[in-house]
């Protein structure tokens, strides 16, 4: 089965798309469900105000596609992809998606 | 003055809020900087009148968003609020700064600085920019919620300065403090338990407020800051943890949970209306678009680098012109004493010279590094450019220090301190040096123009030129990730950056920074330069041979040689039996395999304090007076008849193709500036890494010299 295949059945069983933050697309938004507070990047984003819940947007990827801008609890703060990738969001659609960003 | 110490109040906020303006704003000129014991942070105090001539000693501390200390410069914030440095106590007071665009995150420190128990003062500051947004802050509840006064302010502007006066002479004598939360039962047993076990192991009390940063923070900064190694520490803070996530709370998160919720509540109606955007999207969009944003930074970089080195050209030739004119007026008085004369125009004055040329590109460089940081590009540009240099352990903040460190590596390395993440500033000022400063430029136009030009023209001319600039950068790039790879042992800290909003910075912080800057410099790095450059005339110019420097003269006489020239010959037979001709030769066969005969070896050897007297050596050494510069013809002459006198290669020219590219690449990676090892030595806390960096530049160097040459002829 294709990844993105088993994407999908994973999708459908929890009816809900908790994905990586590193995955989101710019201007895509979600609520953080889950971080690693024992990493201190995570401690440090917890203390910016990222707790479950919040919502979080990634503004735009840097030009060269890694860091990632994100938008949280009325700062803009920039991360790597690698230590967005533990970050987990649900994008379902009770979060509201703002436009993307006008090019 | 009396004798007792003023009391000493704490300046604690997160970055970008105003907090050093607001320093600046209250003390004035009355500043003082140093060092915190062990570590590079500068410690910035100065002394406030509070009114009625009441006085008290600010202490501006980093910037930091959470006392779980991640840096070094976040460890010195916890340790000056703990009075945890040898022979200091907790502050009187805490001066917390918030921004008020974001009270709720700012107030997350306030409420962890509640835990400290020391009498506390708000400032919210950045009000003007708030009131322009539609945002108004009702400073009275928020002073009712947190227990503690609270001024709004605009550091900016200066407005509301002198309420934060009379609420610190409030605070001081009330000792007002800060409402803490409520922890669970199973915190307050972790706490003690954590007391006790650190207290046992270190031998030193530790008070509550230490023990909850060892209970929550899971960065091992600060235990191992207290000497609280790994093995002790790790069973007794499992336990400690384990108890506290038995009662349904994880310790790492509990701070922010914890926090947050009751701020949440607080801050409830504090502040009001609705906020409008700032212009800072809509600037972002631009500069940091896919394609407009990195053509803008190329833009600004080009910029600031062009000024540099532009703007500074007439202030340093008019610095160098000036130790001429001393040096032209000195002379006649000592005509009397020839070795007063030579110490005091060739030692003194030169030695004065050789770093006060550095101070334009300095104090330019500090002023347009300090204007970008304060408008908020900065962090911009590190975002843009993080990518290309994360992967070799340096971070998007290094490009404008290798950038600065092509026109001096001087500035260079200072400006690593915009760097936050301690092992990348480390591993940023180590690569820094390699970058082809302006110094080494009067060398590869030498060689250039007197060899490589009338030889295979100007194509080839400036395709030498170029490639000897990318020298230093692709050696810089292997051997900075290898350092941070292999070697350094220092852990990365996390590349967490905040994109603050676009402001206009203030002239007068700036100003402020770049005369800090210059001052620190002149006090440090120039005593090492000017020692060493003494230490080179000394070597150069004893013992003293008059008889044999008379013979030489007579002799370029007796040989139909004008005046000025015999003098010449003279200079040259002194300069051949001083201490530094007799290195020369003897060091001579370590150089012999890149192709360099014993001037040459003479030549490296005193351009170790300062690479551009490399010139002016060869001119000695060539019998043209040290006049000689890069573009003089007979130098130039002088070197392409120069043949070998001696050994297998005898009556064969000594710069050829191999041995010329052999220099360049030498003198392109060689640490040969002691301006550039002093500056290191400061910004890294100590001789260790400008030991290293030394030794593996000077080696680097040599070995790159003779592959080139070893290569080159024996294709030749």
């Amino acid at each position: 089965m294709t990844p993105l295949g088993s994407h999908l059945i994973l999708r459908q069983i929890l009816n809900s798309a908790v994905v990586p933050l590193s995955q989101l697309l710019p201007g895509q938004a979600g609520k953080l469900v889950s971080l690693n507070p024992e990493r201190p990047v995570d401690q440090r984003l917890m203390a910016l105000g990222l707790i479950p819940g919040m919502p979080i947007t990634v503004v735009r990827r840097a030009p060269l596609g890694d860091p990632i801008e994100l938008r949280f609890n009325e700062t803009e703060i920039c991360l790597r992809k690698e230590e967005a990738a533990g970050i987990l969001v649900d994008v379902a659609a009770d979060c509201p998606v703002p436009r993307p960003p006008r090019p | 003055m009396s004798a007792d110490p003023l009391p000493r109040i704490a300046v604690i906020g997160n970055p970008n809020t105003g907090k050093s303006t607001l320093f600046n704003a209250l003390t004035g000129l009355r500043q003082r900087v140093g060092n915190y014991p062990g570590v590079t942070v500068a410690r910035k105090s100065g002394t406030c009148d509070l009114g009625g001539g009441r006085l008290v000693e600010l202490i501006d501390l980093p910037g930091l968003y959470s006392l779980a200390a991640i840096s070094p410069d976040e460890q010195v914030v916890i340790d000056v609020l703990l009075g945890r440095h040898a022979g200091s106590s907790p502050p009187d007071a805490v001066l917390v700064v918030c921004d008020a665009n974001n009270l709720l995150r700012n107030c997350f420190l306030a409420s962890q600085v509640a835990e400290l128990g020391l009498p506390a003062v708000i400032v919210v500051n950045q009000a003007d920019v708030a009131r322009e947004r539609g945002l108004e802050v009702d400073t009275d509840l928020l002073a009712e919620r947190l227990g503690a006064p609270v001024a709004l302010v605009s550091a900016w502007r200066g407005e509301g300065l002198a309420e934060v006066r009379r609420l610190l002479a409030g605070a001081l004598g009330a000792g007002s403090r800060l409402r803490r939360v409520e922890w669970p039962a199973a915190v307050a047993t972790a706490l003690a338990e954590v007391a006790i076990a650190a207290g046992k192991d270190t031998g030193r009390p530790v008070p509550p407020a230490l023990a909850q940063r060892l209970l929550f923070d899971v960065s091992p900064t600060l235990a191992e800051s207290l000497g609280w190694g790994e093995a002790a520490r790790a069973p007794a803070l499992r336990a400690a943890r384990d108890g506290v996530r038995r009662s349904g709370m994880n310790p790492p998160a509990a701070e922010a949970l914890v926090h947050y919720g009751r701020l949440r509540t607080e801050l409830d109606g504090v502040v009001r209306g609705s906020s409008r955007p700032t212009r800072t999207a809509a600037v972002d969009r631009l500069l940091l678009h896919r394609v407009a944003g990195p053509v803008a930074f190329a833009a600004v970089m080009l910029g600031l680098f062009w000024s540099v080195f532009a703007l500074a050209k007439g202030p340093m030739e008019a610095i160098l012109g000036g130790v001429d004119w001393a040096k032209a007026a000195v002379a006649p008085r000592l005509e009397a004493t020839p070795m007063l004369q030579s110490l005091v125009t060739d030692g003194i004055l030169g030695g004065v010279g050789a770093f006060l040329v550095f101070l334009p590109q300095i104090a330019l460089l500090f002023l347009l590094v300090g204007l970008l940081e304060d408008s908020g590009y900065m962090a911009r540009a590190a975002f843009i450019m993080d990518r290309l240099f994360g992967w070799c352990g340096l971070n998007g903040k290094s490009f404008v220090p290798l950038l600065s460190g092509y026109a001096c590596a001087i500035p260079g390395i200072l400006s690593t301190r915009t760097i936050e993440d301690p092992r990348a500033r480390l591993a940023t000022a180590f690569a820094v040096p390699f970058m082809s400063c302006s110094a080494r430029f009067p060398v590869y136009a030498l060689m250039c123009s007197a060899f490589i030009g009338p030889w295979h023209g100007p194509l080839w001319e400036s395709v030498a030129m170029v490639g000897m600039h990318l020298v230093g950068l692709l050696v810089a790039v292997p051997v900075t990730f290898l350092l941070t790879r292999v070697i350094l042992r220092v852990r990365p800290a996390p590349f967490v950056l905040e994109l603050p909003r676009y402001q206009l910075p203030k002239p007068r912080d700036v100003l402020w920074r770049v005369g800090q800057s210059v001052w620190e410099f002149i006090q440090k790095a120039g005593t090492v330069i000017f020692a060493l450059t003494i230490v080179v005339w000394a070597l150069t110019y004893f013992p003293r041979d008059p008889e044999l420097a008379e013979r030489s003269r007579s002799a370029a006489l007796a040989a139909g040689a004008s005046e000025d020239k015999a003098a010449a010959v003279a200079q040259a037979s002194q300069v051949e039996s001083s201490w530094m001709g007799r290195m020369g030769k003897a060091i001579q066969p370590a150089f012999d395999p890149a192709g360099f005969d014993w001037k040459l070896t003479v030549g490296v050897l005193a351009s170790f304090p300062a690479r551009e007297v490399i010139v002016s050596t060869l001119g000695i050494t060539y019998a043209l007076g040290e006049e000689a510069g890069a573009d003089s013809e007979q130098l130039r002459e002088a070197m392409r008849s120069a043949t070998w006198t001696e050994g297998p290669r005898a009556g064969t020219p000594i710069f050829t193709l191999p041995a010329i590219l052999a220099l360049m690449v030498f003198f392109a990676l060689c640490s040969q500036c002691g301006s550039t090892v002093a500056t290191l030595a400061q910004e890294t806390g100590g001789w260790r890494w400008a030991a290293i960096s030394f030794v593996t530049m000077t080696a680097l160097a040599w070995l790159a010299a003779v592959a080139v040459y070893q290569v080159g002829t024996a294709l030749a």
